[in-house]
C-alpha cells in the first residue's frame, strides 16, 4: 500500500516544473478518490534528474526522475493505483529496514550524508518533521554540556569552515569564546556569492532548522545572545522557508527567552542581502548588515575581537553551521572518521557546467577528483572530452584533466594553485576556452570589486583589458607576461580575500593551458572557437549551392548564386553561427584570422 | 507566539509607520520598539542598520526607489542623503528607474556561461527588442543580468518575475516570452 508521495521542491525542482508536477498529482488523487499524503520536501541532490519524485510503500521508497507532470497520469495508474512501479522511469530505489537499493545512474551510492541528510526527505516547512528526524536532539543533549565540552568536541571532529578558506571552526569558537566581552553576536553567512555553487541554498531550503539548531548550539557555546543570518536576496524562498523555520522554533520554546528551560536566551535576525560579492567577506557583511557599503576593512582587529557594532563576532558559513548538530550527537570521532588528514568530514560540491549529472554531492573529504566527476557526475554532458574544472568561483583556479586523481583536500587543492572554496565545481569541456574563462571571471571581479584599495580597482581592469586583448586581433605574447606579472601583484597588494584572489582564475589557466593563450596571439585562433573575434566563418567546397546559409543568416553576409559555392562576407557577418546550423553539408567552417582558405 | 527579546512583542524586524514591512519582516510595528530592543546600541548606529532593509523595502513596493521617497527618508531616519546613495548604489539590486510591469533575469553565472547565456541574452534581445539593462518601450518587460540565480545544475537559466526557468535554449526563451506576452503566466 503506498504510503506517501514525496515531490522535490526546491528551486531547482520548481524551474524544472515541479509545480505542475505537484499539481497533477494532487489532481489525480482526488479524481481518483484517493487519500495518499503527498508531501513537499527538498533537493535530493540530484537536480539533472528534477522533478523529482519518490513514492514510499511500506519500507520501500521508490524515486522517479524526470516526471513532468504529462508523466503523472501513468505514475498513478501503474504504481499508486495498481501496485507495479514504472520501471523505465526509476531511477533509486531504497529501504529503510534492510540492506537494498538501486542506483540506476551510480549517483548517490558513493555519497555519505551528514549536512544532506534530511535534504529531499523532510519537509523544510514542517518543524515536526524535523523533530522525528532527531531535530533538536543535539541542542538537548548541548545545553547540559559545559560550553567548553562543546567546543572541544567541535575542535575534535576536525570541522573547518565551509566558507572558502578553511579556517579550523573549533578554534574560530575557542577564540571567541575567550574573548570577555558582555555582548557577542553570532552570524551564520549565506551570501554564496560564487557563481555556479549552489550548496547553501539546498541547505536553506530543504532543512533550514538544522542550520539554526546549529546557531543554538554556537551561540550557546560561545555565549552569544543574538544572531544574524544573512542571505542572499537571489533566493526568496531559502528566505522565506528560514523565516517561517524562526517562527515554529519560537513557537517550541527553541529559540527566543530561556530556550528549554535552561536559562540560556538567544534569537535570531534574517538580514537579506542587497546584491555584492564582496559581502561575503566576513568585514564587508558586517558593515553591510551595520547599514553601510559593504566595504571589507584590514583585519586585525578579527570580527572575534571587534565585529558587528563594534562587539564580539563570530561567523561561520551555512554549511559549517549545518555540520554543528550531526557532530553533537553523533560525536567528534564519527566525524573525524571520514576525510583525510587535515581535512575531516564531508563536503557538499554542487557539479554544474557541462557536466552531464548536475546537482549537489556529499562525499568525504579526500575523495580523487576524477571518483566525483566521472563516477558520479557521469564525465560531460556531450560526450567530449572534460578539460577542466574550475573549482572556488572567482577566487579559485581551473584544474586540468590530468591533474583529477588528485583528491579534494584543502591541502592538495590549493597545490594545485585552485581552492575548495565554496564547493563550486563547474566541469568545462574542449569546447570550453579558457581564455575565455579567465576572461569572464575577470569582468566579474572588475564589476565586483568594491575599489577601496588601488590593485584590486585598477589591477583587476588592467587585467581584463589584456585578456580582451589576448581574445582579439591586436594580442601579443608580450600581453601574457604582463598579465602574469600583474596578477601576482594584484595578489600581494590587495586588501582582502577578493583582490588577494582575483587573479587566480587567469593564473591558473596560465599555468596549466599556455598553448590555448599562445594559439590566440601567435596563431591568432581560438582552439575551442569561443571567442569571436579570432574566429572566421568560411564556406568550403563541400557547398552545393543550396542557399539554405544566405536565407538563415540575418545579417544577409551570405551570397552566391544557386548551385554554386556561397561566400561570406567577414565585414558584414556577426559570427552568430546560424550558417552552420542551416548547412546540411558541413560546408560552413570556423577558421582562425590566419587559417583557411579564405574567399572574402 | 513566544517573545524573543524581554520587552517586545514580537521578533524580530520593525519600521517606521510609513513603509511596508519588507520580506524579512515578521510583523510591524513602532520605531520606538526596536529601540528598545536593541537598548544597548546608540541610537543613530540602530538607525543605520535599518537602512538597507528600509531601502529593500521601498523598492518592493514602488519597483525602485524614488528621489522624493529618499529624501523623506532621509529626514526620517536622521540619516544624510548623500550617505543613502552611497548605500543605495554600491548594491547592484537597488534601482533609481521604475521597472517593467515584469522583471527578466538573465543569468551569467559562470554554469550557466559555459552552458550559452550569451545565446539566450541575444535571444531575449530577438524577442523583446530589449537589451540587458533596459525596459521595454511600453514599460511591459526589465531585463537585467545577474551573476548566479543557485540553479546552476539547469544552466542556462532566467529568472522571470519570482519563477525560475532552467535548461534554455532559444526556442523555449521565445515559448516563455510568448506566454509572458499573451499574459498566461501572470498570477502564477
Ligand atoms: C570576496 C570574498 C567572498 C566571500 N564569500 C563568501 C560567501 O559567499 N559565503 C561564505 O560563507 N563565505 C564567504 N567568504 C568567506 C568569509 O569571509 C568567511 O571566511 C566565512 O564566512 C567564515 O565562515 P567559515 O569559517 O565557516 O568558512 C568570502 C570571502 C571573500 C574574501
Ligand atoms: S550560473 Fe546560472 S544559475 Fe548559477
Amino acid at each position: 500500500m503506498v504510503s506517501r508521495i514525496l515531490v522535490g521542491m526546491n528551486s531547482c525542482g520548481m524551474a524544472a516544473g515541479a509545480q505542475e508536477t505537484l499539481a497533477a498529482i494532487r489532481k489525480g488523487l482526488a479524481s481518483r478518490g484517493l487519500e495518499i499524503p503527498v508531501k513537499v520536501v527538498g533537493c535530493s541532490g540530484n537536480c539533472y534528474r528534477e522533478p523529482f519524485v519518490e513514492v514510499m510503500t511500506g519500507s520501500m521508497r521508490t524515486g522517479y526522475g524526470d516526471m513532468t507532470h504529462d508523466r503523472v497520469e501513468r505514475l498513478l495508474d501503474e504504481h499508486i493505483v495498481g501496485g507495479k512501479e514504472v520501471e523505465e522511469w526509476v531511477v533509486r530505489r531504497s529501504c529503510t529496514d534492510r540492506e537494498e537499493g538501486f542506483d540506476r545512474d551510480g549517483y548517490f551510492s558513493k555519497q555519505v550524508k551528514i549536512v544532506l541528510e534530511n535534504s529531499g526527505t523532510i519537509d523544510p516547512e514542517s518543524i515536526d518533521d524535523y523533530l522525528a528526524a532527531d531535530g533538536y536532539k543535539a541542542l538537548e543533549k548541548a545545553l547540559k554540556m559545559a560550553p567548553e565540552e562543546i567546543i572541544n568536541e567541535i575542535d575534535h571532529s576536525g570541522l573547518r569552515g565551509r566558507g572558502g578558506a578553511g579556517f579550523p571552526t573549533g578554534m574560530k569558537w575557542k577564540l571567541t569564546r575567550n574573548v570577555k566581552a558582555e555582548k557577542k553576536f553570532i552570524i551564520c553567512n549565506g551570501d554564496e556569492g560564487d557563481p555556479g555553487a549552489f550548496m547553501d541554498r539546498n541547505v536553506l531550503e530543504g532543512d533550514p532548522h538544522k542550520v539554526i539548531e546549529g546557531m543554538i548550539i554556537g551561540a550557546y557555546a560561545v555565549g552569544s545572545d543574538e544572531g544574524y543570518v544573512y542571505c542572499r536576496a537571489e533566493y526568496p524562498l531559502a528566505i522565506k522557508r528560514l523565516l517561517k523555520a524562526l517562527v515554529q522554533a519560537r513557537e517550541r520554546g527553541f529559540l527566543g527567552h530561556d530556550i528549554l528551560s535552561s536559562g540560556f536566551s538567544f534569537d535570531i535576525h534574517v538580514k537579506e542581502g542587497a546584491g555584492a560579492f564582496v559581502c561575503g567577506e566576513e568585514t564587508a557583511l558586517i558593515h553591510s548588515i551595520e547599514g553601510k557599503r559593504g566595504m571589507p576593512r584590514p583585519r586585525p582587529p578579527y570580527p572575534s575581537v571587534k565585529g558587528l557594532f563594534g562587539a564580539s563576532t563570530m561567523i561561520n558559513n551555512v554549511e559549517t553551521w549545518a555540520n554543528v548538530a550531526w557532530i553533537i550527537r553523533n560525536g567528534a570521532a564519527g566525524y573525524a572518521a571520514f576525510g583525510m588528514g587535515k581535512s575531516k568530514g564531508t563536503k557538499v560540491f554542487a557539479l554544474a557546467g557541462k557536466v552531464k549529472r548536475g546537482g549537489n554531492v556529499e562525499v568525504p573529504m579526500g575523495m580523487p577528483l576524477k571518483e566525483i566527476l566521472y563516477d558520479i557526475a557521469g564525465g560531460s554532458r556531450s560526450g567530449k572530452d572534460i578539460k577542466a574544472v574550475q573549482m572556488g568561483g572567482p577566487s579559485g583556479g581551473c584544474i586540468p584533466s590530468r591533474l583529477f586523481d588528485t583528491p579534494v583536500t584543502y591541502e592538495h587543492m590549493t597545490q594545485t594553485g585552485a581552492i575548495v572554496g565554496s564547493g563550486g565545481m563547474v566541469v568545462m569541456d574542449t569546447d570550453t576556452c579558457m581564455v575565455d574563462v579567465a576572461k569572464f571571471f575577470q569582468d566579474f571581479t572588475v564589476k565586483e570589486s568594491c575599489g577601496k584599495c588601488t590593485f584590486c580597482r585598477l589591477g583587476t581592469k588592467r587585467m581584463l583589458e589584456l585578456l580582451i586583448r589576448i581574445s582579439g586581433p591586436d594580442g601579443t605574447e608580450a600581453d601574457i607576461d604582463a598579465l602574469a606579472a600583474l596578477g601576482d601583484e594584484v595578489k600581494a597588494g590587495s586588501l582582502c580575500g577578493l583582490g588577494q584572489t582575483a587573479p587566480n582564475p587567469a593564473l591558473t589557466t596560465l599555468r596549466y593551458f599556455k598553448d590555448e593563450y599562445l594559439a590566440h596571439v601567435r596563431e591568432k585562433r581560438c582552439p575551442s572557437n569561443v571567442c569571436k573575434p579570432l574566429m572566421r566563418y568560411v564556406i568550403t567546397d563541400r557547398c552545393i549551392g543550396c542557399t539554405a546559409c544566405a536565407r538563415a543568416c540575418p545579417v544577409k553576409a551570405i551570397s552566391g548564386t544557386v548551385k554554386q559555392r556561397h561566400s561570406i562576407d567577414q565585414t558584414i557577418c556577426i559570427k552568430c553561427g546560424s550558417c552552420i546550423g542551416a548547412c546540411r553539408f558541413g560546408a560552413v567552417d570556423i577558421t582562425g584570422l590566419n587559417g583557411g582558405d579564405v574567399d572574402a | 507566539m513566544v517573545s524573543s527579546f524581554p520587552g517586545t512583542p514580537e521578533p524580530p524586524f520593525y519600521h517606521p509607520l510609513s513603509l511596508v514591512p519588507s520580506r524579512t519582516t515578521t510583523g510591524t510595528g513602532l520605531f520606538e520598539q526596536v529601540r528598545k530592543m536593541q537598548s544597548s546600541m546608540d541610537e543613530q548606529t540602530m538607525r543605520n542598520s535599518r537602512l538597507i532593509p528600509l531601502l529593500q523595502a521601498m523598492q518592493e513596493e514602488c519597483g525602485y526607489l524614488p528621489a522624493d521617497r529618499l529624501k523623506v527618508l532621509s529626514e526620517e531616519l536622521g540619516v544624510p542623503l548623500s550617505r543613502m546613495y552611497g548605500v543605495a548604489t554600491f548594491y547592484t539590486q537597488f534601482r533609481f528607474e521604475p521597472l517593467g510591469r515584469h522583471l527578466v533575469r538573465v543569468c551569467h553565472g559562470t554554469a550557466c556561461h559555459v552552458n550559452g547565456a550569451m545565446q539566450i541574452a541575444d535571444a531575449m534581445t530577438d524577442c523583446l527588442g530589449t537589451k540587458e539593462g533596459e525596459t521595454s518601450k511600453d514599460g511591459e518587460f526589465t531585463v537585467e543580468r545577474v551573476a548566479c540565480l543557485g540553479c546552476c545544475s539547469l544552466s542556462p537559466v532566467m529568472m522571470v518575475d519570482d519563477r525560475v526557468h532552467g535548461k534554455l535554449d532559444k526556442e523555449k526563451v521565445k515559448e516563455v516570452i510568448g506566454k509572458l506576452m499573451r499574459g498566461e503566466l501572470d498570477g502564477q
